[in-house]
């Protein structure tokens, strides 16, 4: 077992944790917009803690001589209606602004995180009453609560900034209850339960990471609303008027504007450059730390982990040769290529698979995950990405030279000529939509024909792939049917359009035993009575030996080997296709029952299971 | 046309007393909206495990096979009946007295993608459980050094991301971190179901080996019959939230009494071309002939 190559994120063996960290920080310094905003954060920050340092001016000293100062020498920027010095209001202001900000974010993340990871872990009751308590909140005008309390409990700018942390609370509870939500379903929760961790150290190691990234995001949003909120709160003259703010700058700019209309510039620039400041870093931190990109990245990582494997090149030459027969052959493809871009190159996941499928024939496609068998299958219904790149040197579909598998040219062909069964049948059927209408849509659009006669034609194909009541299953929705049942109603898609190809990718795997038997059955049955041809995917050699005449196996993106059925299973010639092959657990032999008899330690007890190792190995 | 509940087999060999004893259990979950009825995973289920046995539980999704292992790790709610291990009754423990249970019961899940915490490297995911039991630091790095020894992965394993794994290696990962605090019984959740065929028996024989050596227990769900019989001493068979058979693993997968057990061994394909023509002929006829008997059932 050799460890596949991985994505290129962790480059850095050391601690992974560090590792992602760095990468953040690493991140943040490579976008220009999150720099620039965080330095102006981080100058007015500076500028206003230093304040006393960098003016020897009180904001609040006013003197009727200097009333609306001009710029000059004493006054960098003039001073106020009252005679106050501009620059020392705008430092000072700073102070007040930012940390009546920060009080806010402080309230709202102490009252919501809390709840929220209480809420999205215990469930339960305690979440009953914090939905309720945060609806009633949110149903709560911000803006008349908060001038209720300025205007009959106190003036003080953090008694506001308190009450405005507490009004929106909510939306971190929310977003926190949502993240703990969806972690604490995942399997590796319940592992640390099962080991025993409190529920403290649970939420701590495996919750709080996970709710670390939005939090970030929406604190930096609430800190950007704060200072707004509270300059509009000064802006009235609901401030208290012995702390200089921003607001009250304003308030104070706005009583002069024609007199001196300058005044009212330097607090708005500087608002407006803190909050656009926070607005786009928010945005930057969202891209980077990827709020919603997480699933689909471990989905990504799945599929690529399933297919890295065939990054690596097999020394053994694709010794496939099917010439191709004159009449009853459908399908020839010669040295089929598929790679896909990988950091400085190209990684081939289909590498010169050449394959022939007559009609009326069942070809198996088999091999472990990375072989490239899907993406051989997929590639044949141009159902690939944009970014992969496809390429054969002869493709061949009943009579018709196709050379190219372009777009265009697959597109003519797929549904109506060639059909497709898909692995995960659920999946496959849009949630929105009857089961009906799904099936009728393509019918109507390849054979051109009413949705009465779609309707009439479908529900004979439902009664024919075994569904006892075709009418109810035409009108149901997917969630209301079982998944044997879905893939019964993908199947009566498929063929709906009387394909002379059906590739099915793993058609079996994801149902049980019982119903895959039957639906095995049904596409033998289907196949041979439309002298179908079908390219079967799979991993099951059970499966191939139930359905398929000819069997390809793949490994690393090529074909091993090709063989008629009885042949590859009697007399397999290549080492791959042997060891696949040995690893069949079926008519292993099973293993006794134990016997133990008391005092005797287990360890001298005769290993069952060793001697049939060695015959697989 | 099912057998009914058989009484917990006594069929294995050793007098002494089970390590697990599930005694009549059932479990119901609450159904979403007012007043309406329960839903029941598991009807009065019993069955014992002995210690250094493996215990297979077979059955297709809804027969409540996987619901019973969640039970005995106190992940599902157990609404009647009681569970057993070692004397005494664990299922109506509370999730305190849960947790001094981890020394004693593990487990390892289904899908080794998403039973590892992405963001922990190898090392801190092994380390967590010691660490949590009061093993120091240094003492928690030897010992994780040992257990990937065991599961026969690279010593620098342990500074990796779970994703630089395939699925058989982060498979033997939770298999490590099952093993860490050297526990008596592990529950197996369908542990080799999301492998490639040749990783899949290469689990396996890791699983028989650690068993061979430390004489810990196996609760084994799996739907697959090849993989019951090759890991398994008994196999019970569920369907519906019931037992419908429990015996030798031979007997079961051989030659089982119950019409559901053969049906579901009829199902199960043979990667031989000609005995699964024979097998599929079998079924066939065995399932017209229980259609008929339903009809004829039915009809009186």
């Amino acid at each position: 077992m050799t460890i596949p190559p991985i994505d290129g994120i962790v480059a850095a063996p050391a601690g992974g944790n560090i590792a992602r960290k760095r990468h953040v920080a690493v991140q943040v310094l490579q976008d220009p917009v999150a720099i620039c905003s965080l330095a102006i954060l981080l100058i007015l920050i500076l500028v206003s803690v230093l304040a006393p340092f960098l003016t020897d001016q009180d904001p609040l000293k006013s003197s009727l001589a200097q009333t609306l100062a001009p710029m000059g020498q004493e006054h960098l920027l003039g001073a106020d209606g009252v005679g106050r010095d501009v620059v020392a209001r705008l430092l000072y202001g700073g102070q007040t602004s930012l940390a009546a900000a920060l009080v806010a974010v402080g309230v709202a993340f102490a009252v919501g995180l809390p709840a929220g990871l209480l809420g999205g872990y215990y469930r339960g009751r305690a979440d009953a009453i914090l939905a309720w308590a945060s609806n009633f909140m949110m149903a709560v005008p911000a803006i008349i609560v908060l001038l209720v309390v300025m205007a009959a409990v106190s003036q003080s700018t953090y008694v506001a900034m308190v009450v405005l942390g507490l009004i929106v609370s909510p939306s971190v509870y929310r977003l926190v209850r949502a993240s703990v939500v969806s972690v604490r379903e995942e399997l590796f929760v319940d592992a640390a339960r099962v080991s025993g961790l409190s529920d403290a150290r649970i939420i701590r190691r495996h919750i709080l990471p996970v709710v670390q990234a939005p939090s970030i995001i929406q604190a930096a949003q609430i800190f950007g609303v704060s200072i707004g909120i509270q300059a509009g709160i000064a802006f009235l003259g609901l401030g208290s008027p012995n702390e200089a703010s921003w607001g009250a700058m304003l308030n104070d700019a706005f009583a002069n504007i024609y007199v001196a209309p300058l005044l009212l510039l330097w607090p708005g620039l500087i608002i407006c450059l803190t909050t656009a400041s926070l607005a786009l870093l928010a945005n930057s931190l969202r891209d980077i730390l990827g709020g919603s990109r997480k699933r689909t990245q471990r989905h990504l990582e799945r599929k690529r982990d399933a297919e890295s494997s065939s990054a690596r090149e097999a020394s053994t030459p694709a010794p496939a040769d099917y010439a191709p027969v004159a009449e009853d052959v459908l399908l020839v493809v010669e040295n089929l290529k598929v790679n896909y871009p990988v950091d400085g190159g190209r990684r081939t996941v289909v590498d010169g698979v050449s394959l022939t499928v007559s009609r009326g024939q069942v070809l198996g496609l088999v091999g472990e995950s990375g072989s490239g068998k899907s993406q051989t299958a997929f590639s044949l219904l141009g159902l690939l990405p944009p970014e992969a790149r496809v390429s054969a040197e002869r493709l061949h579909f009943d009579g018709v030279e196709l050379n190219s598998l372009g777009r265009g040219a697959m597109n003519r062909l797929r549904g109506k000529r060639i059909a497709y069964v898909p692995q995960e049948p659920m999946s496959n059927l849009d949630p929105a939509f009857s089961i009906g209408s799904q099936l009728a849509e393509p019918l109507r659009q390849h054979l051109k024909i009413s949705a009465k006669e779609a309707r009439t034609r479908l529900l004979g194909l439902l009664e024919r792939v075994g569904i006892n009541d075709p009418a109810r299953v035409y009108d149901s929705y997917p969630h209301q049917v079982s998944g044997g049942m879905a893939q019964r109603v993908l199947i009566a898609g498929a063929i709906s359009c009387d394909p002379d190809l059906l590739i099915a990718d793993e058609p079996t795997t994801a149902l049980d035993v019982t119903v895959q038997a039957e639906i095995l059955d049904l596409i033998r049955s289907l196949q041979a009575e439309r002298n179908m041809g079908v390219i079967l995917v799979t991993h099951d050699f059970g499966v191939v030996a139930d359905l398929c005449d000819r069997v390809a196996v793949m490994h690393t993106g090529k074909i091993v080997e090709a063989a008629e059925v009885r042949d590859l299973f009697a007399n397999p010639q290549d080492p791959y296709t042997r060891m696949l092959l040995s690893s069949t657990l079926e008519g292993a032999t099973p293993r006794p029952p134990l016997n133990r008899k008391p005092g005797v330690p287990n360890s001298t007890r005769p290993n069952p299971a060793l001697p049939n190792r060695a015959q697989t190995a | 046309m099912i057998s009914t509940v058989e009484a917990p087999s006594g069929s294995h060999g050793g007098s002494g007393s089970p390590l697990l004893s599930i005694e009549g259990v059932t479990v119901q979950y609450p159904s979403k909206g007012w007043r309406k009825p329960a839903f029941t995973a598991l009807k009065g289920i019993s069955l014992d495990i002995q210690p250094g046995e493996t215990m297979g539980l077979v059955g297709e999704s809804g027969s409540g096979k996987t619901t019973l292992g969640r039970a005995v790790l106190g992940l599902a709610p157990v609404t009647a009946g009681a569970i057993r291990y070692d004397g005494k009754v664990i299922s109506s423990m509370n999730r305190k007295e849960r947790r001094s249970l981890s020394d004693e019961i593990q487990v390892v899940f289904q899908d080794p993608y998403t039973s590892l915490n992405p963001a922990l490297t190898v090392l801190d995911i092994l380390a967590e459980p010691l660490m949590t039991a009061g093993t120091g630091r240094a003492a928690a790095e030897q010992r994780v050094t040992d257990l990937l020894e065991q599961v026969h992965l690279p010593k620098d394993a342990a500074t990796r991301l779970p994703r630089e794994f395939s699925g058989g290696q982060r498979q033997r990962i939770a298999i490590a971190r099952a093993l860490c605090r050297d526990p008596r019984l592990i529950v197996c959740d369908e542990p080799v179901s999301a492998l490639d065929l040749s990783n899949q028996s290469r689990v396996l024989d890791l699983f028989i080996e650690i068993q061979e050596r430390t004489g810990v227990s196996y609760l084994f769900v799996t739907h697959d019959l090849s993989v019951v019989r090759y890991i398994s001493h008994r196999v019970a068979v569920m369907y519906k939230g019931e037992i419908v058979e429990s015996g030798t693993a031979d007997k079961i997968t051989s030659n089982p009494d119950a019409s559901y057990t053969q049906r579901l061994l009829l199902a199960a394909p043979v990667p031989d071309p000609e005995r699964q023509a024979v097998r599929r002929a079998t079924r066939q006829q065995f399932n017209a002939q229980l259609r008929m008997a339903e009809a004829t059932g039915q009809a009186n």
